[in-house]
């Protein structure tokens, strides 16, 4: 699970599978239609974690395997953006998470 | 004084002053990127494929390199080999293996036109002389030209190397990716409707038709560093790209902005600046190129051309119930076509409970895609306005009111997920609705008129901007953003309104990039919105720079001075003059030096665009020749900083719109070769083929914006093509499925639909 460089950075001396959020938050995390397949056909999943990053951890301990297709060398791969809360994030995996936060993975958006 | 979105008046922002760039523009001095000429200068031309699919088996420079006045040949073996994955450049996400693949064919060539090899000479005569000396020996593959062959079971492939999540790791394919955006249950939802709609289209590839040609002068210092001077969309955007294909580092390259003839979203990525670089490292000297027409056709990003299969389903009182779309978009010969923003942007403009969206980006032997205002938009809006278009006929509702109906709102979920926030969907129909044009009658035999509307998002990114205060109470504004479409200007006033100055006290600059904090591309309608906000704060922090100073003079705390109007006074000021910046300015040095205002951004709380256009038009009974009469065209721009340049904008977009709708298209013959290489074959609308456009710019300020600013660059090009499609099926009874909906196709259609016709007639005789 490559989010765990990024991950061990937030909470030193912790491996990936041991990582934990440290305030326990409850966010809801919208799981892209083509990655229901990995959460049992779930759309909507409880997740803990105060960032994106934690969000993503919690996400593939309850669904291993999943972070590999948001993460890519501890960050958000660079086709995705994330929306939290109805807002595009500019942080990446460090994207604030709140309490009762609705997070959505979607394909990042350019323009002419 | 104009009037404002938040309740407060404004001196500048909303009035129309002369663009600070506009006497060198008109009088010729302005210096666009083939302007620029430096001693010893060589002149590189590119060698490009004569064919559309082919493995290069070899190349041999031997006598083109003898030639006198050749000084260095380049192919993709004097460029490193990257990583063949996604990756972060700039704003972009990309795979700079196939970007550096694009910019010199590695191994085989994707499409006519594909640069293959690059020299550089004494004169562009000695560089033409050599390209034709330069022997290349191909093997001519089968190309796949249409997505919908590429994607069929034994398609020709292009990339050997392609996959995908679905297919797996063993097999070979053109399909680069798949998307699928679903709420509800789609099926569900068509079980409730009493009408469905189920449509194909077609819309052909086009390219933006920027006046100006790509160019660059690259030159290549001893010491490692290098400049580019390029006609670009963005600076940063060229330095990160350049460095990366180039493999040194960014902050060793310093890129510098020409005038900018047009971009639209082409001139946001690299072809000629990374060769300009390297034949300038291999001859010590600048090297210039300069990109033909043809070229500029063959070889640049158009956008995709694409299939679409659009299903709506409504209820009889004209409730949209289910909606579900099938996207392929032609990627050219990399991947990377805008399906995904295609995909998401085809149902938001209503609030439909069960929706499913699949999309796939697909490689043919094409040019690889550009941006082009409002990325996949358009296409996506083609097939789905007709839908709504049909399923209002239906349902007996006139066009615009069944869009009311349905419209989305603040608080709707997006096609993505997330809802809207403050939105203007409803207003800019409402604005149609009760316009002069929408109540008038529309007389005449053969004449229509057709209404749809268009979402885009628009984005944020990062922008940096710098103030500088001169002795004499002018100010420079500082900024990384190209100017196109009159941004200077806008990024003016709202320095003017900031610190109480006049317009013509403020020059705007843009800078280059070692002069600047980094500043995404101008693109994505962002530049107003996102370079604005950090203007608007580089003058915040003058303003509080400036009270310091009078705090100094009149031996009070910064903080019991006050700023207002224009003019700084004390909180308290019993007998004392209260003070400009012009006459702050000249005391600065002797109250502790000069003062510059800073500002950085990453910026969020971008507001998405809509627009709704409403167009009259008469359709020639024997020709097909369709005659624009009338357009208008209302949009939600948020706050208008500088009107006259966001009318612009929105009747430029709707020009554009309106040309993909009406004539243009790429012509291929059977081998995959590129037919109308030129504009009098690629038939752009001029000012002979439209009437004035009028505009009715609808104002609901983004939230969280200091000045509700919202883009407005891009989605004025996207309801065009349906709203043509609407007013012609009332011309002539026609609904047309495929763009560009030129006359020989219409015309085919309305034959088709006569000789159906008077069928129908002799069965009942």
């Amino acid at each position: 699970m490559r989010v765990s460089s990024r991950i061990s950075t937030i909470n030193p001396g912790r491996t990936s599978a041991e990582v934990r959020p440290l305030v326990l938050q409850m966010a809801t995390v919208v799981i892209p239609a083509l990655l229901r397949k990995l959460t049992d056909g779930k759309e909507r999943v409880t997740v803990a974690g105060r960032n994106v990053g934690q969000v993503v951890a919690d996400l593939n301990r309850q669904f291993p395997g999943i972070s590999e297709n948001l993460i890519e060398d501890g960050e958000i791969k660079p086709s995705i953006a994330v929306s939290v809360d109805g807002e595009m994030g500019t942080g990446g995996v460090l994207e604030p998470v709140g309490e009762s936060s609705e997070v959505f993975f979607i394909p990042a958006i350019g323009g002419g | 004084m104009a009037a404002s979105t938040n309740g407060t008046e404004y001196k500048i922002i909303g009035t129309r002053p002369i663009r600070h760039d506009g006497v060198d523009k008109v009088t010729g001095r302005a210096k666009y990127g083939a302007d620029y000429t430096f001693p010893g200068m060589l002149f590189g031309k590119v060698l490009r494929s004569p064919h559309a699919h082919a493995v290069i088996k070899s190349i041999n420079t031997d006598k083109a390199r003898a030639l006198p006045g050749v000084k260095a040949i380049v192919t993709s073996a004097d460029l490193p080999k990257l990583a063949d994955k996604m990756e972060a450049a700039g704003e972009q996400a990309i795979n700079l293996n196939h970007l550096s693949m694009n910019i010199l064919a590695r191994g085989k060539v994707l499409y006519d036109g594909h640069a293959v090899a690059a020299v550089a000479a004494t004169s562009g005569h000695i560089a033409d002389e050599a390209l034709r000396l330069i022997e290349v020996e191909y093997e001519v593959l089968p190309p796949v030209m249409l997505v919908d062959d590429a994607m069929k079971p034994g398609a020709p492939i292009l990339l050997d190397s392609l996959r995908n999540k679905e297919d797996g790791p063993d097999q070979q394919t053109n399909v680069a990716a798949h998307m699928q955006f679903k709420r509800g249950d789609v099926n569900e939802g068509f079980k409730q409707a009493d009408y469905i709609i189920e449509r194909e289209f077609k819309t052909a590839m086009v390219h933006q038709g920027y006046i100006e040609p790509h160019n660059a002068v690259g030159i290549y210092n001893a010491d490692g560093h290098a400049t580019i001077y390029c006609s670009t969309q963005g600076t940063f955007v060229v330095r990160s790209l350049t460095a990366a294909v180039l493999g040194i580092s960014e902050g060793k390259i310093k890129v510098v902005p020409a005038e900018i003839g047009g971009g639209f979203g082409g001139k946001t990525t690299v072809y000629l600046e990374p060769l300009s670089v390297l034949l300038s490292k291999l001859t010590g000297a600048p090297v210039k190129l300069t990109m033909t027409r043809a070229e500029v056709l063959r070889a640049t990003g158009p956008t995709s051309g694409s299939t679409i299969r659009c299903k709506m389903g409504a209820t009889k009182d004209g409730m949209l119930v289910a909606g579900q779309c099938w996207l392929a978009y032609e990627a050219g010969a990399f991947p990377g076509s805008p399906v995904g923003a295609g995909a998401m942007t085809i149902l938001s403009p209503y609030n439909i409970p069960n929706i499913l969206v699949d999309a796939y980006d697909v490689v043919v032997n094409r040019p690889k895609t550009a941006a082009y205002r409002a990325p996949g938009a358009s296409n996506a809006a083609m097939a789905s306005e007709t839908v709504v278009d049909e399923l209002a006929e239906k349902c007996g509702l006139d066009p615009i009111e069944f869009r009311l109906k349905n419209a989305s709102h603040d608080g709707t979920p997006q096609t993505v997920g997330p809802p809207f926030k403050k939105i203007g969907m409803i207003e800019t129909l409402e604005a149609i609705k009760n316009s002069e044009h929408y109540k008038s009658k529309l007389t005449g035999p053969n004449r229509g008129r057709g209404v749809a509307s268009g979402f885009w998002f628009n984005v944020g990114l990062q922008s940096s901007a710098t103030i500088n205060v001169h002795t004499d109470g002018t100010v420079s504004v500082v900024i990384g953003s190209v100017d196109i479409g009159g941004t200077r200007a806008a990024q003016a006033m709202i320095a003017a309104e900031v610190l109480g100055v006049d317009i013509n006290d403020v020059r705007p600059v843009v800078a280059d990039t070692d002069s600047i904090g980094h500043t995404d591309v101008t693109g994505g309608s962002r530049t107003c919105f996102a370079t604005g906000w950090a203007v608007y704060e580089a003058a915040q922090d003058i303003v509080r720079q400036l009270k310091e100073r009078a705090a100094k003079l009149w031996e009070k705390k910064p903080e019991e001075v006050v700023f207002a109007n224009g003019m700084l006074s004390p909180a308290s000021g019993n007998g004392v003059k209260p003070m400009s910046l012009k006459e702050l300015a000249p005391r600065l040095a002797r109250t502790g030096g000069p003062i510059v205002g800073r500002a950085t951004i990453n910026a969020r709380g971008v507001g998405p665009a809509f627009a709704t256009t409403l167009v009259d038009l008469e359709v020639d009974p024997d020709t097909a020749k369709v005659q624009i009469l009338r357009v208008t065209v209302a949009q939600d721009v948020g706050k208008a900083i500088h009107p006259a340049y966001v009318e612009g904008q929105m009747q430029g977009g709707t020009a554009q719109g309106i040309g993909w709708a009406l004539n243009e298209e790429y012509f291929y013959d059977d081998k995959g070769i590129l037919r109308n290489t030129g504009l009098l074959d690629y038939r752009m609308p001029t000012c002979l083929d439209l009437p004035a456009m009028e505009t009715i710019m609808v104002e609901v300020p983004t939230p969280g914006h200091p000045l509700g600013v919202r883009g407005v660059g891009e989605v004025p090009i996207v309801p065009p093509p349906a709203a043509v499609a609407n007013a012609i099926y009332r011309a002539t009874g026609v609904r047309m499925l495929e763009l560009p909906m030129s006359p020989p196709r219409l015309l085919k259609a309305m034959l088709k639909k006569r000789a159906a016709s008077d069928s129908q007639a002799a069965a009942a005789d």
